[in-house]
C-alpha cells in the first residue's frame, strides 16, 4: 500500500447570494487513505474542517453525472478523480464556468439541461401516435438499438460544454450534449422528426453551426462519446437541407 | 409567505415520481414535481442490470408469463409480500415495458441465431429464434426461473430515467429541482401537500394540492456501507412518519446486496452473476454450490448475501485493509462479453479499483462485500397507492410499502415497480386529485409554514456541544453492526437503546455557520433527527420481529415462523416528543393466498413453523385448478378464481406474447 501522504486541496469559494462574499481560494490540506477520490475528500473537509463548503454529489459512482468541476484546469467528474492520479498531490478546484454558480464548487447544471432538453426537443416525436402496450413491441434491429444506446449514454453532466470555446462564447450554444441528442433521435427509427424539423432546432450558430471544433468536449466526455464525429455528421446533414 | 398551488403534487422525481407525473398531467392536471438535485440525477439512474418483465421473447425465457413472475416475486418476497399487489403489478410490467420502449429506451434485443453463452461456469451455445429477432432482450437474474430481465447494456436505469424524466418535459410537467420537502402539511386525517425549502435561496415556501404523492426513493443512508447514492436519506419516509398520521410499513425488512465493490460500496450489478460471474473464497474456490447446489450464485439477494458471510466467518474470506472479503470472477465471461454487456463494470472496476474484471485469472477477481442496498419497507399504502391513514397523501417507488416485495425484493423488480407503480398508483393518485376539491384555511397553512421556520431558527440558535456529523456517523456504523445481515435480540435492543440517546444528543448540538442558505450543516441539522427517527422503527421493528424471514434474519430465531409472524409491521409516531415508535401489526390472511406459504426453493429446508391454515389453503386451491384444469378453463380464468385484482385504464388487458 502506498505511503500516506499530505494532500492539498485548493478550492474557489465563493457565494454570490451573500454580499459580504468575494472569490477567494481557500486551502484544506488532509491525509490522503488508500483510494482517496475527491467525494471522499471534499466530505473530510467538510465534516472537519469547514461544514459550509458547497459541492454536489449524488450517486459517487461515476453514473449520474452531478459533480463535474474543473480540476487543475480540466474539467472532470469529481467523484471518479483519485488523489493518487496527481503525482504532488495538488489539486486545484474550480467551479464549472459556463453554468450559473450556486455557491462555491456548486453549478446549476439542472436548469441548463433542462432549457436545453426542451430546445432540442430531447424525446421521441412520433406525432401523437397511440401504441397499443399490450401488444407485442415493434421490433428494432439489435444493431441499432446498440447504435442508439450509445448516444444514450451521455449523463448531461456538462463537462463538454465547460470545455467549449464556442459555449464560453455564445451563452445559448446548444452544446456537445444538445447536439449528442439530436443525433441520437435523428438515428431513431421511433422518431418521426425529417433532417428539416432537425434543422429548425439546431440549424443555426447557436446550434449545429456554431461548433468550431476544438474537440475538447471529447476529449473531456467521460463517457467517451464520440461527440465530433457524430457533430461532423449531423452537420453534413443539415447542410443538404439548405 | 410564499403559497403555491397546484393540483397534484409529487414529491420526488426519479422513475416513480416521474411516471406518476405524466399519469396526472395526461389527466389534465396541473402537476408539479420537486426533487432534491435535477430529476435524471436520481437515484434511479444508477440501476444497471435491468428491469423485469414477463415477455418471454428469448430463448432462455421461453415459456414466461405472469404466473411465473408472480411465483418468483412471491417467494422471494418470503411470503411477505401483498399477493394482489403482485398480480397487479406482474400483469403491467409488459406493459410498462413496451411503453418504455415507444419512449424511446434503446432496450437491448434479441439477436436471432446462436451465441455464446456462460451457464454455471460452463461456456453454452444459445440458438435464439429467427422469428423473434428484433425483439426486447432479456437476461438471467437471481430468483428467478426464467430469464426475465431486461436492459441496456448495464445501464438500464439511465436510460430509463432520461426517457421518462424527457416524456415529463414533453408534457410540460412543472418539474422543480433542489427543492427540499421537510413536512407536509395536514389537518383532520388530510394531506394538503408539502413545506418545501429551496435549497439554493434556503427560502421556505408552502406547496398546496389536492393530493400530494411522496416519491422520494429508500433510506440506504442510514447505514455505513450502502450502495445507495448520498440522497438516499428516507426524507419522504420521514415527514410521513412526522404527521403522526400516517404509518410505515415493514420498516425492518432491508435488503443486502452481494456484490457491492470493497471499500468504496459501488454496486457491481446482480447482471455480473446473471450473465454467469462467479463467486470465490481466498483459495480461489467457488463456493456457492457447497450450500446452494441448486441456484448457486443466482439464489436470492438474502440468501447469497449470508451465505458468504457465513463463508467469511468459517474463514474463508480474503483478508485486506478493510477487513475479509470475497472474490467475483466474472473474467470468465470473455473480455468480449464484459466489454459490450458490462462496460460500466469494467469502468468502476478500473477507476476505482485499478482492476480490469476482464484480465483472466486472480488478477481480474474483484472483492466484494454484502452492503446495504434496498429499503423494502416506506409508507405503507393501500392496493392504490393512498395511505391508509392519512388520506391525499399517495406514495409509491422504493418510497412506498405497497407491498410488491415483502421481506426481500427481487432484482430488477425494483425499476419495474417504480414505473408500473408510477401507471398504477398514479392513475389512482390522478382520480383522486379530480374527485377532490381543496378546503384548506389560510391558517393551517400559515401555521404549517411558521412551525418549520421556528425550527430552523432554534437549530441555527443551539448552543451545545454534540457534532451533528459525528451523531451520523455514529448511527450509520451502529446500524451496520448491529441491525445489519445477522441480528440478534441483544444487539437490536442495544442498537434501540442507543439510537434514543442520540436523538437525543441532536438537541444538543452547535451549527457553525448561522446562515440560511447554502449551509450544509444545517441540512444535515435537520435531516440527522429524521433519519434517527426511520432508524429507530427499523431496529424496534427487527427487535421485536422474533422470526426469520427474507432480509430479516434472527440468529436468535432462524426459523420463518408462519404462525405467529405472518404480519406487516405498522409504525407511526404518535407523539412530536416521543423518542421511541409505536408499532402495531396488520395480519396477512393465507385464505385470501393464491399461493399460500411453503418452501422458497432455495436457503435451508425445514426451517418454517408453519401455519396449519397454509395446508388447508393450498388443498382449497388445488382443488379448483385441478377442477378447472379438467374444464378446460384457461390459466387466466383459473387465476381470477383464485385471487381478483383490478387495474386502472387498460393494464387489467391481457398482454400478447410470442408463442402463446
Ligand atoms: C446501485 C443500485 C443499482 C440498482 N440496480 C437495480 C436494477 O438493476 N434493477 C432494479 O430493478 N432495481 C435496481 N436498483 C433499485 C432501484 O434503482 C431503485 O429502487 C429505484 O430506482 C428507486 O426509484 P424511485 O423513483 O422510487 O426513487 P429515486 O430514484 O431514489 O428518486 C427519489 C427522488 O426523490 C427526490 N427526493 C428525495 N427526498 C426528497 C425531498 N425531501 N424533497 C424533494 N425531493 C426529494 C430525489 O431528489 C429523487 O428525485 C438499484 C439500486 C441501486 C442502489
Ligand atoms: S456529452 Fe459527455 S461531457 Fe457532455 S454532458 Fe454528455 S456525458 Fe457529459
Ligand atoms: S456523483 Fe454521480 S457522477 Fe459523480
Amino acid at each position: 500500500m502506498a505511503q500516506q501522504k499530505d494532500v492539498t486541496i485548493s478550492v474557489l469559494k465563493f457565494n454570490p447570494r451573500d454580499k459580504e462574499s468575494h472569490p477567494k481560494f481557500v486551502e484544506y490540506t488532509l491525509q490522503e487513505t488508500p483510494g482517496m477520490t475527491l467525494f471522499i475528500a471534499l466530505n473530510k473537509i467538510r465534516q472537519e474542517m469547514d461544514p459550509d463548503l458547497a459541492f454536489d454529489f449524488v450517486c459517487r459512482a461515476g453514473i449520474c453525472g452531478s459533480c463535474g468541476m474543473v480540476v487543475n484546469g480540466k474539467p472532470t467528474l469529481a467523484c471518479r478523480t483519485l488523489v493518487a492520479n496527481y503525482p504532488d498531490r495538488k489539486l486545484q478546484l474550480i467551479p464549472m464556468p459556463a453554468f450559473e454558480l450556486i455557491k462555491d464548487l456548486s453549478v446549476n447544471t439542472g436548469k441548463w439541461m433542462d432549457s436545453m432538453s426542451n430546445r432540442v426537443e430531447s424525446w421521441i416525436v412520433d406525432n401523437e401516435k397511440e401504441i397499443d402496450i399490450t401488444k407485442i413491441e415493434e421490433k428494432m434491429e439489435p444493431k441499432v438499438a446498440e447504435d442508439i444506446f450509445e448516444l444514450d449514454r451521455c449523463v448531461e453532466c456538462g463537462i463538454c460544454v465547460a470545455s467549449c470555446g464556442t459555449a464560453l462564447m455564445r451563452p445559448n450554444f446548444v452544446g456537445a450534449v444538445g447536439l449528442n441528442r439530436v443525433a441520437r433521435f435523428q438515428m431513431d427509427p421511433r422518431d418521426k422528426r425529417t433532417d428539416e424539423d432537425f434543422y429548425d432546432l439546431v440549424g443555426d450558430d447557436d446550434g449545429i453551426f456554431g461548433c468550431m471544433s476544438l474537440l475538447a468536449c471529447e476529449d473531456h466526455c467521460p463517457k467517451n462519446l464520440p461527440l465530433q464525429n457524430k457533430i461532423a455528421y449531423m452537420r453534413r446533414k443539415l447542410v443538404s437541407v439548405k | 409567505m410564499k403559497i403555491i398551488y397546484c393540483d397534484a403534487l409529487i414529491i420526488g422525481g426519479g422513475l416513480a415520481g416521474l411516471r406518476a407525473s405524466v399519469a396526472t398531467q395526461k389527466k389534465g392536471l396541473n402537476t408539479i414535481v420537486l426533487s432534491l438535485v435535477p430529476v435524471k440525477r436520481s437515484h434511479s439512474a444508477a440501476a444497471q442490470g435491468g428491469m423485469q418483465a414477463s415477455l418471454g421473447n428469448s430463448k432462455m425465457s421461453n415459456g414466461d408469463n405472469e404466473d411465473v413472475h408472480f411465483s418468483d416475486t412471491v417467494k422471494g418476497s418470503d411470503w411477505g409480500c401483498d399477493q394482489e399487489v403482485a398480480r397487479m403489478f406482474v400483469h403491467t410490467a409488459p406493459k410498462a415495458i413496451r411503453e418504455l420502449s415507444a419512449w424511446g429506451v434503446p432496450w437491448t434485443r434479441v439477436q436471432g441465431g446462436s451465441r455464446e453463452a456462460v451457464i454455471n461456469a460452463k461456456r453454452t451455445t444459445i440458438v435464439e429464434d429467427k422469428e423473434r429477432h428484433g425483439l426486447i432482450m432479456s437476461r438471467d437474474f437471481g430468483g428467478t426461473k426464467k430469464w426475465r430481465t431486461c436492459y441496456t447494456s448495464d445501464a438500464t436505469g439511465h436510460t430509463m430515467l432520461f426517457s421518462v424524466a424527457n416524456e415529463a418535459l414533453k408534457h410540460k410537467v412543472d418539474i422543480r429541482d433542489r427543492k427540499e420537502a421537510i413536512s407536509l402539511i395536514h389537518e383532520d386525517q388530510r394531506c394538503y401537500g408539502a413545506i418545501v425549502r429551496d435549497l439554493i435561496t434556503g427560502e421556505l415556501e408552502a406547496y398546496i394540492a389536492k393530493g400530494t404523492c411522496i416519491a422520494t426513493g429508500g433510506y440506504g443512508r442510514i447505514y455505513k456501507q450502502t450502495t445507495n447514492a448520498v440522497i438516499c436519506e428516507g426524507m419522504g419516509a420521514a415527514i410521513a412518519l412526522e404527521t403522526g398520521v400516517a404509518t410505515l410499513g415493514n420498516m425492518e425488512a432491508v435488503q443486502f446486496h452481494p456484490t457491492p465493490i470493497v471499500p468504496s460500496g459501488i454496486l457491481l450489478t446482480e447482471g455480473c452473476r446473471g450473465d454467469g460471474g462467479i463467486l470465490r473464497d481466498v483459495d480461489g474456490h467457488r463456493f456457492m454450490p457447497d450450500y446452494e447446489p441448486e441456484k448457486k450464485e443466482l439464489a436470492s439477494r438474502d440468501v447469497v448475501s449470508r451465505r458468504m458471510i457465513e463463508h467469511i466467518r468459517n474463514g474463508k474470506g480474503v483478508p485486506s485493509a478493510y477487513g475479509d472479503h470475497i472474490w467475483l470472477d466474472i473474467s470468465i465471461l470473455g473480455r468480449e462479453h464484459i466489454e459490450k454487456n458490462l462496460r460500466d463494470v469494467q469502468e468502476i472496476c478500473k477507476v476505482f479499483n485499478g482492476i480490469d474484471p476482464a484480465d483472466e485469472g486472480p488478477k481480474g477477481w474483484v472483492p466484494v462485500l454484502p452492503m446495504q442496498h434496498y429499503s423494502m419497507g416506506g409508507i405503507r399504502t393501500k392496493k392504490t397507492g393512498e395511505s391508509q391513514k392519512l388520506h391525499g397523501l399517495f406514495s409509491c417507488g422504493e418510497a412506498a410499502c405497497w407491498d410488491l416485495h415483502g421481506f426481500n425484493r427481487l432484482g430488477g423488480n425494483s425499476v419495474a415497480e417504480t414505473v408500473v407503480s408510477g401507471m398504477i398508483i398514479g392513475n389512482y393518485f390522478a382520480d383522486y386529485c379530480l374527485e377532490n376539491d381543496l378546503d384548506i384555511k389560510t391558517q393551517t397553512i400559515e401555521a404549517s409554514l411558521k412551525k418549520e421556520s421556528n425550527k430552523i431558527d432554534k437549530l441555527l440558535a443551539l448552543n451545545g456541544k454534540e457534532d451533528i456529523f459525528a451523531i451520523k456517523n455514529t448511527m450509520q456504523l451502529l446500524m451496520d453492526q448491529k441491525v445489519g445481515i445477522f441480528r440478534d435480540g441483544e444487539n437490536l435492543s442495544q442498537a434501540v437503546d442507543e439510537l434514543q440517546e442520540l436523538l437525543k444528543k441532536t438537541n444538543n448540538i452547535t451549527v457553525k455557520s448561522k446562515s440560511k442558505a447554502g449551509n450544509p450543516e444545517l441540512e444535515e441539522a435537520y435531516r440527522v433527527p429524521k433519519m434517527l427517527k426511520l432508524a429507530l422503527c427499523v431496529a424496534k421493528g427487527a427487535e421485536q420481529r422474533t422470526e426469520s424471514r427474507g432480509a430479516h434474519y434472527r440468529e436468535d430465531f432462524l426459523k420463518r415462523d408462519d404462525k405467529n409472524w405472518l404480519k406487516r409491521t405498522l409504525t407511526h409516531w404518535a407523539n412530536e416528543e416521543d423518542i421511541l415508535p409505536t408499532i402495531t401489526y396488520e395480519e396477512l390472511d393465507i385464505i385470501k393466498m393464491e399461493m399460500p406459504p411453503a418452501f422458497r426453493g432455495y436457503g435451508a429446508k425445514g426451517m418454517i413453523i408453519e401455519n396449519e391454515l397454509s395446508a388447508q389453503r393450498q388443498e382449497e386451491v388445488d382443488d379448483i385448478k385441478e377442477k378447472m384444469d379438467d374444464e378446460g378453463k384457461d390459466r387466466h380464468e383459473i387465476q381470477d378464481a383464485l385471487m381478483q385484482f383490478d387495474l386502472p385504464m387498460n393494464y387489467r388487458e391481457k398482454n400478447e406474447r410470442v408463442g402463446e
